[in-house]
């Protein structure tokens, strides 16, 4: 049997804040901004919330709905760019607060938006070799944009946890393809707070080109075409470039539909498109083709050519909260909560 | 609390790891070695067995705290409860996702893993159970789409309100 995706969770904190009140304390017209990135409002941490609670909490409802025994994973790796510490990883903590710890390999991922999409290459691999049962990929994130910066209007934070094996495949891999190069269209410095970006570069030579060239390196490799996906699924900076780029390659809005979640809850970073890739598992049937192609700033695409299978009909979705529920629910905040909640008030500490 | 102390609490905090005597079938948490239920201690002796609880109770009783422990001011007023949970014991933990006035006695609640503290910004992170509502106590807003309803909490409309 080979390696495929086995179980899924998923986990978006419960605060929103939208564009109209980002704009509303920079003195710009934050409606329209949203309207442009189409994102109506985007999630909100709580004070106690990071990437390591939020990969708890995604990969402890995989495991319930799996019915997966923590003891049996082989490898954890988080995919963040906004890992709680520096030195020290996110991913023991996890691999601890789910009982799968000791006897597992475990680090973290970086690759800007796409090292949840690197991880669950790794985990392929390593299942496919048979060195381990279950191989467990996260990518969560809590990002932030400078205040006031075009990012903090799509910024936000949430992630999925997919555990790949070879027993009761929910969704066979046919294919991964890769395409990555060196790009500088938005980087994050060490000790810098805040990220940076090359404003209108990260368009066209960076997120447009990867993803298409990706997509379309993929489908040359399956010998398929658009029309023989049920659903697709792209990084999702905001609501605007995959869309663009979903018309641009021939996909409909239909097949997009279950794979664009941005608009309702933000950039999610590493979280983004396996989060897309969450809701469209959320309400596929069994024998649907979906073609994820995910993008990391630096610059990277991953690509993976997946079918559902009759065993997706037997999983228990029930378990934890659907990606849709986290779209439709959410306690909106003021920005000087916001403000508060993400750090960014000076406390006056000695 | 120092490092190695919490360090010792990680079984406990992050996966409510208590014991069960499988004399009389109680269960306890924190663990224990000895079961004080059994008509004679004894019994239980080597009987006590390592046992994880789910994490699904209800509120027994609670508090709202304005005066927050250090490392909690940013989310004053907040909930502490008393939660029953569904193996028996009654644990203290911190209430999350809601505002004081959606708690109430009975509430069915289930743990969720969050931070607990930070020891100053370059210190060791705390992490460890609360209790989060189960069922949700937002009405469900309306299909998706930009109008879907996000309520507007109290505590982030005031600065909004007009004076």
């Amino acid at each position: 049997m080979e390696a495929g995706i086995v179980s899924y969770g998923a986990y978006v904190p419960r605060y929103r804040i939208t564009p109209a009140e980002i704009g509303r304390v920079w003195g710009s017209d934050g409606e329209a901004m949203g309207q442009g990135l189409n994102v109506h409002r985007k999630s909100v941490p709580s004070p106690d919330e990071d990437t390591i609670t939020i990969s708890t909490e995604a990969l402890r409802t995989a495991l319930v709905r799996g019915a997966i025994d923590p003891q049996q994973i082989g490898a954890i790796y988080v995919g963040s760019e906004s890992h709680p510490y520096a030195v020290k990883p996110t991913a023991t903590v996890v691999a601890q607060a789910v009982g799968a710890t000791p006897n597992l390999t475990a680090a973290d991922f970086e690759f800007a938006c796409k090292a949840g999409t690197a991880a669950i290459q790794t985990c392929l691999g390593l299942v496919g070799a048979q060195m381990i049962r279950y191989g467990v990929a996260i990518g969560t994130d809590t990002s932030q944009g400078a205040p006031g910066d075009a990012l903090e209007y799509s910024a936000s934070a949430g992630g999925a946890a997919f555990v790949v094996g070879r027993d009761h495949v929910i969704s066979k891999v046919h294919h991964t393809v890769s395409y990555t190069t060196d790009t500088p269209d938005f980087w994050r410095r060490e000790g810098q707070r805040y990220p940076s970006h090359s404003g209108r570069f990260t368009g066209e030579p960076a997120y447009f080109r990867h993803v298409t060239e990706c997509a379309h390196r993929i489908m040359e490799a399956a010998g398929t075409e658009p029309k023989d996906y049920r659903h697709v699924v792209f990084h999702q900076p905001n609501g605007k470039f995959p869309q663009r780029v979903g018309k641009q390659l021939g996909f409909s809005d239909a097949q997009m539909k279950y794979g664009l979640v941005t608009p309702y809850i933000g950039n999610t970073y590493s979280g983004a498109a396996l989060l897309g890739l969450a809701n469209v598992l959320d309400h596929a049937a069994p024998g649907e083709r979906v073609l994820v192609v995910g993008y990391g700033s630096g610059a990277g695409s991953d690509a993976f050519d997946l079918e559902t299978t009759d065993e997706l009909a037997r999983y228990d979705r029930s378990f934890g909260r659907p990606v849709q529920w986290y779209l439709d629910h959410g306690v909106e905040l003021s920005y000087a909560v916001y403000a508060k909640y993400r750090g960014k008030i000076h406390m006056g500490e000695a | 609390m120092s490092i190695a102390r919490f360090w010792r609490e990680t079984p406990r905090r992050y996966n409510l790891g208590g014991s069960k005597c499988t004399n009389c079938g109680t269960v306890y948490f924190p663990p224990r070695l000895v079961c004080p239920e059994c008509p004679a201690h004894r019994q239980s002796i080597e009987k006590m067995v390592p046992f994880q609880l789910s994490g699904d109770g209800e509120v027994l009783s609670y508090t709202v705290v304005h005066e927050p422990a250090e490392g909690f001011e940013m989310q004053v007023p907040y909930v502490l409860a008393l939660v029953k949970t569904r193996e028996g014991p009654v644990l203290t933990g911190q209430v999350v996702d809601v505002t004081p006035d959606e708690v109430s006695i009975g509430l069915k609640v289930h743990a969720t893993f969050r931070k607990l503290r930070e020891e100053g910004r370059a210190g060791v992170i705390h992490y460890g159970y609360k209790f989060a509502p189960s069922e949700d106590p937002e009405p469900a807003a309306p299909p998706r789409g930009p109008a879907a309803a996000v309520r507007t909490e109290e505590i982030g409309a005031r600065d909004r309100a007009p004076a």
